[in-house]
């Protein structure tokens, strides 16, 4: 870890303007952070410590959503009463994610800025386009089980490994953020994050010193919610591929659908050609398993990842099929 | 509160569930771990590994100057400053634990990772920060990693354990021609890292030309010889100290770069110097454990009785590191057959040490070997538990010799009938529980039993309080309870009256750690030491001017509640404490020792430890993901010495396996030489959500054929065979046969997509 | 060159923000991060009852300021990277990774590690007093936590390396409980019980699991660590209803917990 220079900030606006520099850096919980500027992955110049900010309230929004201060950990958004009621897919993405100790330091707005788990961004002695740009990407011809199947480009395959982004996506949460100017504006966490064209250093959409205040839900959508994570342990594991699901059946057809997926882009993804295919539809095995197929015609594997195409196709099916009660696939067919 | 109460009975001590002696300070944060001591001298500086960036090649230019410039920075040792030491590896006759194991000696780059640099500073910010200003250009030269299956691969000189790499009988390929059903299949394990949950860390320190080491170290009496030999000193001047140890599982059988850097900077800056390896070093500068690929053929005849198994391995050596992994020990012993084939082969490799990691051989020879058994019961449509037992051998298949006990088919069906084996799914994908295919699947469990040599001493104070000194240690396996209870039950007194003094090389010799022979030898010497010191307090008693017992004929003493009672020769009754009697023997009592090695009946005897693993399982058709629903390991190991800590040596064993078998998986860039999921967050152990219920069953079974304590080994055996039977319930639950371990998600999910 | 002596500048505890170089330095600062000397800051936090005022490194971790500066080496360094969960400590009554965390962010926190944990209340788990230092051989055991004891007890580890983290773990996990705080397994349960939202219910076995899960123990003790957790639980159960029960309660708390 280089020598940086720290502050502890006291105000927003404040903190925003001291952390203008491209080679200064938030910090609040710091499980991301900290784990990258041991090794050197990341090595800012300068710390504003906005963990102080008075950012750490859940209020109520008129429009019938919760605004959420950025610095409420993951741990007290998992377990507010609202959110459990409500909004239980993000209660049950958060929980998903981690554990225990990293969720009570992990921060709502630091969570949405985490960095991928790339093996060769994390190893300095590889090459990354994302960690340093133009030095090539080791994972296209290397280990990429755990890499992204969609909106990939010969620059970078690397995932986005947070599991509340994915919720906060088929949940349509805006994020609330301030820019080094004073300025305020609103960008939805569907658009906060980009795909990595040319540019995988450039993750979010921020600029540099803009601070996410808060993140807006709004209203909740109608219907079930289910978040679906498959990983390769039982817990404290990033996901291959999970998936964010909000739907409602009216009769047999699909009324309404929010459906969104992780460990599968750059980005959390939102599967619209997915709700497209299947609203109005009936909700049925076949429609569900069509609907993911359509999600994934342009997904493609770099060899390590390549079951993630099945897996999706599968897990997303799944997840609807659980979503709109019917019975588990096990349960019909061939066995028993 | 310990389970030490006095009022106990002293006799039938040994094999007590008591809770571990060290047990309040380990709850506490009191044990003192390798680099965590305090005794108010020099704070110990902090060095910083820097480490190799390419997989094989030369360093061409190695500039340390800005680092020497940072803040805090007292030394950088680099191959061009680092002092003399014996070249790596020499010499070539000596053990792989006691040849030397140089650093920083020369530009050569043997393995990615490989320490080119120590940075040692102040503090280990500086230190850390600093190691990243050492500027090294390197001349990469292209390197061998891997052992591919098609490769022949060469025969080791011996495998780890001291077995043949070829080990047959009979006209093999004759008798499995001839066989009315066979199989031959190929299978594969992957590479695999011990991760202890102590980093390999070192402490060392010069006073008067004599280094002493507080090392994280499994066998000490090997790796002061290692640290003698590297450093070119006398053994005696070194002294190396390890009485607590954050696991080790093999990793910790030799010493590694953080003990030998320590020294080196210690000695260059007249100071202490600490050497803590990051979690991503130990896979570069710690052992691993090598993937395998493994080739089984079995044949039989129609009634299911096994008449050929082959077993062929090929791993990769790393280049000057002499180690070959006994992948087929199991298979040798496990069931009769007419004729036999079991081959071990190695390709040198540009990799750091492979070496042995819990288990070696069975760990990964077993899962495979038991998962060819499932497929051959399968084809014959027979009971995988009745295939096994219908080839109990009466014999030794490998070597021909007899059992010193043959308790396997009493584990198989003491199991069977624990578990409900007689209810599992008999066809494939035929049982669901909600979204889960549920399957069944078990395995026998086979590990070679071992005794190594070992000396002990025993001395009983004046103040009645006995102290037992060995430089043996304890990993969390339970030594210095177990030979508490040793000492206890052999000189008649309350377990709380005995101190167990490990892990100081200055103390008697014994094997260490390893292999599962800790406890058998070091406990048959310290229990030796104890028979002599009884003798010996006999002697005084008897012979003591002022003993009460002055007269009595030694042989005919007794020793009951810490006194020793007799006749003297005018048939009046005496008795006198042992403390008594210890205190005439000097102002330090009276001590004695003991010591042990392997007799006749380890050449006479086949000797083996024993089980059978059963597995309930799910695997969920969407996803292919596996979760655990109950595990049950019923084991034979001789004489149990703590109920307590054997069970929880041998669930241990089970949970390792586990991780084998469905997670880890160190993934090593081809390219480069260099695993790359080096870290704790991809490099995936099992964590507490994924083992199930879990029980354990000893079947007591003394054998003295083992050791005088009739124990055997059992710190690995709980590992034999859990992934075979892994293995076999996926394939039960969901019909898919995954040969290659881990079985990851993926591969089952390959399987069901076939399928459908 | 800004910050060369570290103590022109020592951040004052409570007395706001640490003086930060203005933005003209900050690319010689940034220059120096290689090279230069690193920022020192004051911080005065509270650890297992004692109040400690230290200066330390700004990129000193929570953890290393225990271990390296406070000789409190029962949390452990397993990984120090939050990935395996040795250095589990309690902040604030919250467990985290003490690895993770950078020290000079702790100003006016409150800190117990498992050199502390017997003088948490079981009931409460409100820290207790100042903790003694006290040397110690094998056998001279103070008073225990009974989570510790059950450890004991339960054979709940081998090496003991993770242990610290995990009781810390524990401590904090009864705690969560006794909130009504909920894990996956809490919805998972839910959906399998046809509940549509997660309620209060007794642990299941799978729920301590999930719980316990950001605690690696690499020998194997996870179903002995789940046997004192419910040991615990138990003890705690029992003295709850004790409590309810004996002479001295107002009986302002109803039921029977």
């Amino acid at each position: 870890m280089r020598a940086f220079t720290y502050e502890r900030a006291e105000a927003a606006e404040a903190a925003a303007g001291r952390a203008a520099d491209p080679s200064a850096s938030f910090i609040a919980g710091g499980t991301n952070l900290v784990d990258l500027m041991k090794l050197q992955v990341l090595s800012p110049s300068h710390l504003v410590d906005v963990s102080r900010l008075p950012l750490d309230r859940i209020e109520a929004t008129e429009e019938g959503g919760l605004r959420i201060g950025a610095l409420v950990t993951n741990s007290a958004l998992a377990n507010d009463e609202r959110i459990k009621a409500t909004w239980p897919l993000l209660s049950r993405a958060l929980l998903s994610g981690a554990t225990a100790q990293l969720r009570n330091k992990a921060t709502t707005g630091g969570n949405l800025l985490q960095r991928t788990r790339c093996y060769y961004f994390y190893d300095t002695t590889s090459p990354c386009n994302k960690r340093e740009p133009g030095s090539g990407c080791g994972a296209l011809e290397g280990f990429n089980r755990i890499h992204a199947i969609l909106g990939a480009s010969e620059h970078c395959i690397a995932t986005h490994p947070s599991d509340m982004a994915v919720a906060m996506v088929a949940l349509g949460a805006e994020a609330e953020t301030l820019r080094p100017d004073g300025r305020r504006r609103r960008v939805a966490v569907e658009a906060l994050h980009r795909l990595p064209g040319e540019r995988p250093e450039l993750e979010t959409v921020l600029e540099p010193g803009e601070l996410i205040e808060a993140v807006v839900l709004p209203p909740p959508p109608k219907g079930r919610q289910l978040y679906r994570k498959v990983r390769d342990r039982s817990s404290y594991a990033f996901a291959l591929v999970s998936v964010a699901v909000a739907l409602e059946v009216e009769g047999n057809a699909v009324s309404s659908l929010r459906l969104a997926l992780g460990g599968v882009a750059h980005k959390p993804w939102r599967a619209s050609r997915a709700e497209a295919a299947l609203l109005g539809q009936p909700a049925t095995r076949d429609s569900f398993r069509a609907a993911a197929e359509a999600e994934l015609a342009e997904a493609v594997g770099h060899g390590g990842n390549d079951f993630k195409l099945p897996l999706a196709r599968r897990v997303i099916a799944a997840t609807l099929a659980d979503a709109a009660g019917l019975t588990p696939e096990a349960e019909e067919g061939e066995p028993v | 509160m310990s389970q030490l109460d006095s009022e106990q009975d002293v006799a039938g001590v040994i094999g007590r569930p008591l809770d571990r002696v060290d047990g309040p300070l380990k709850v506490t944060g009191r044990a003192r771990y390798a680099t965590e001591r305090r005794d108010g001298g020099a704070r110990p500086a902090v060095g910083w590994i820097v480490e190799a960036a390419i997989g094989h090649g030369r360093i061409a230019r190695i500039d340390a100057g800005r680092a020497e410039r940072a803040p805090g920075v007292l030394l950088v040792l680099t191959h061009e400053n680092a002092a003399e030491q014996t070249p790596y590896g020499l010499p070539e006759d000596a053990g792989r634990f006691t040849q030397s194991r140089a650093v920083l000696q020369g530009n050569e780059i043997r393995h990615f990772g490989q320490a080119v640099a120590l940075v040692v500073a102040e503090t280990l910010e500086q230190a850390r920060a600093a190691a990243a200003l050492v500027e090294v250009d390197y001349d990469a030269e292209s390197g061998r990693y891997e052992a591919s299956p098609e490769d022949e691969g060469e025969i080791p000189d011996s495998l780890d354990g001291g077995g043949q790499p070829d080990l047959g009988k009979g006209d093999f390929d004759a008798v499995l021609r001839s066989a009315e059903v066979s199989l031959d299949q190929r299978y594969t394990t992957a590479d695999q890292i011990a991760s202890a949950m102590e980093p390999h860390a070192t402490e060392a320190s010069w006073r008067d030309g004599k280094l002493t080491l507080h090392m994280s170290l499994q066998i000490l009496a090997s790796g002061k010889q290692a640290i003698a030999q590297t450093l070119g000193i006398e053994p005696e001047r070194v002294r190396i100290l390890s009485p607590f140890i954050g696991g080790g599982f093999g990793s910790k059988l030799g010493v590694h770069a953080d003990g030998v850097l320590a020294a080196l900077a210690a000695r260059e800056l007249d100071r202490p110097v600490k050497v803590v390896q990051h979690r991503r070093n130990l896979f570069f500068s710690g052992p691993h454990r090598g993937h395998s690929s493994q080739r089984i053929r079995l044949g039989a005849d129609a009634e299911g009785r096994l008449l050929a198994i082959g077993h062929d391995s090929l791993q990769p050596m790393a280049r000057r590191y002499q180690f070959a992994e006994p992948v087929a020990s199991a298979t040798r012993a496990s069931y009769a057959c007419d004729a036999l084939l079991t081959r071990h082969r190695v390709v040198p490799v540009d990799r750091p040490p492979i070496d042995s990691m819990r288990a070696p051989g069975e760990a990964i020879g077993t899962p495979t070997f038991e998962a060819a058994i499932d497929e051959m019961a399968e084809q014959l449509g027979l009971d995988p538990l009745e295939f096994r037992l219908r080839n109990a051998p009466q014999r030794e298949p490998g070597g021909g010799r007899p059992f010193s006990s043959r308790d396997l088919e009493r584990c198989l069906k003491e199991g069977a009938e624990r578990f409900g084996w007689h209810e599992r799914p008999v066809r494939p994908r035929s049982r669901n529980d909600g979204r889960w295919l549920i399957g069944y699947g078990m395995a026998s469990a086979v590990r070679p039993n071992l005794l190594m040599e070992a000396s002990a001493r025993a001395r009983l104070g004046g103040n009645g309080q006995v102290v037992c000194e060995l430089d043996m240690t304890d990993l969390g396996t339970g030594s210095y309870t177990v030979l508490t209870q040793i000492a206890a039950e052999t000189l008649g007194v309350e377990p709380q009256r005995v101190t167990v003094e490990l892990g100081d090389s200055d103390l008697p010799q014994t094997s260490g750690s390893g292999g599962s022979f800790g406890a058998g030898t070091s406990g048959s010497a310290l229990y030796r030491a104890c028979l002599a010191l009884k003798e010996e307090l006999a002697r005084i008693a008897c012979e003591h001017a002022d003993s009460p017992l002055n007269g009595c004929v030694p042989d005919a003493l007794e020793l009951a509640g810490g006194r020793l009672s007799g006749r003297r020769a005018d048939g009046t009754a005496a008795e006198a404490g042992l403390d008594a009697i210890a205190a005439l023997g000097g102002p330090d009592g009276v001590s004695a020792e003991g010591s042990i090695e392997a007799g006749q009946d380890h050449e006479d005897f086949a000797q083996y430890s024993y089980g059978a693993q059963f597995v309930e399982l799910g695997v969920d058709p969407a996803s292919g993901e596996i979760r655990l629903r109950r595990c049950l390991g019923v084991f034979s190991a001789g004489r149990i010495l703590n109920a307590k800590t054997a069970r929880s040596q041998l669930m241990g064993g089970m949970i390792y396996g586990i991780g084998g078998a469905l997670f880890e998986e160190a993934m090593m860039d081809s390219r480069r030489g260099a695993f790359m999921n080096r870290d704790l967050a991809e490099y995936h152990l099992p964590v507490n959500r994924d083992v199930p219920d879990l029980e354990v069953v000893m079947l007591e079974e003394p054998d003295y054929r083992s050791n005088p304590l009739g124990s055997r080994g059992i710190g690995e055996l709980g590992i034999c065979g859990i992934g075979g039977a892994i293995a076999n319930a996926v394939h039960n639950a969901s019909g898919v046969r995954v040969r290659d371990f881990p079985i990851t998600l993926d591969k089952v999910l390959k399987g069901l997509e076939t399928r459908v | 060159m800004p910050h060369r002596d570290p103590l022109d500048r020592p951040g004052r505890p409570g007395a706001g923000p640490a003086a930060a170089p203005d933005t003209l330095s900050r690319a010689a600062a940034a220059d120096a991060g290689q090279t230069g000397a690193a920022q020192r800051e004051s911080v005065t936090l509270t650890v297992n009852g004692r109040r400690e005022t230290v200066e330390v490194d700004v990129r000193r971790s929570l953890l290393d300021l225990l271990r390296e500066q406070l000789d409190l080496t029962g949390s452990k360094k397993g990984c120090d990277h939050g990935q395996c969960g040795a250095c589990t400590v309690l902040v604030n009554g919250r467990r985290i990774n003490a690895c993770l965390s950078l020290a000079v962010m702790h100003d006016g926190d409150e800190v117990v590690t498992v050199e502390g944990l017997e003088a948490i209340d079981a009931q409460t788990l409100a820290p207790g007093g100042t903790m003694g230092s006290g040397a110690a051989a094998l056998g001279d055991v103070p008073s225990l936590h009974p989570l510790q004891a059950a450890f004991v007890r339960e054979d709940a580890f081998q090496c003991g390396y993770c242990t610290p983290g995990q009781l810390c773990s524990g401590v904090a996990l009864l705690g969560e409980l006794a909130a009504g705080e909920a894990s996956i397994v809490t919805w998972e349960r839910a959906d399998a019980d046809g509940a549509d939202a997660v309620g209060a219910a007794p642990a299941s076995d799978e729920e301590l699991r999930e719980r316990m899960s950001g605690n690696l123990c690499r020998c194997g003790a996870y179903p002995n660590i789940l046997g004192a957790l419910r040991r615990t639980l138990g003890q705690i159960e029992e003295g709850a209803e004790r409590a309810d029960r004996g002479p001295g309660r107002d009986g302002a708390r109803g039921g029977t917990g």
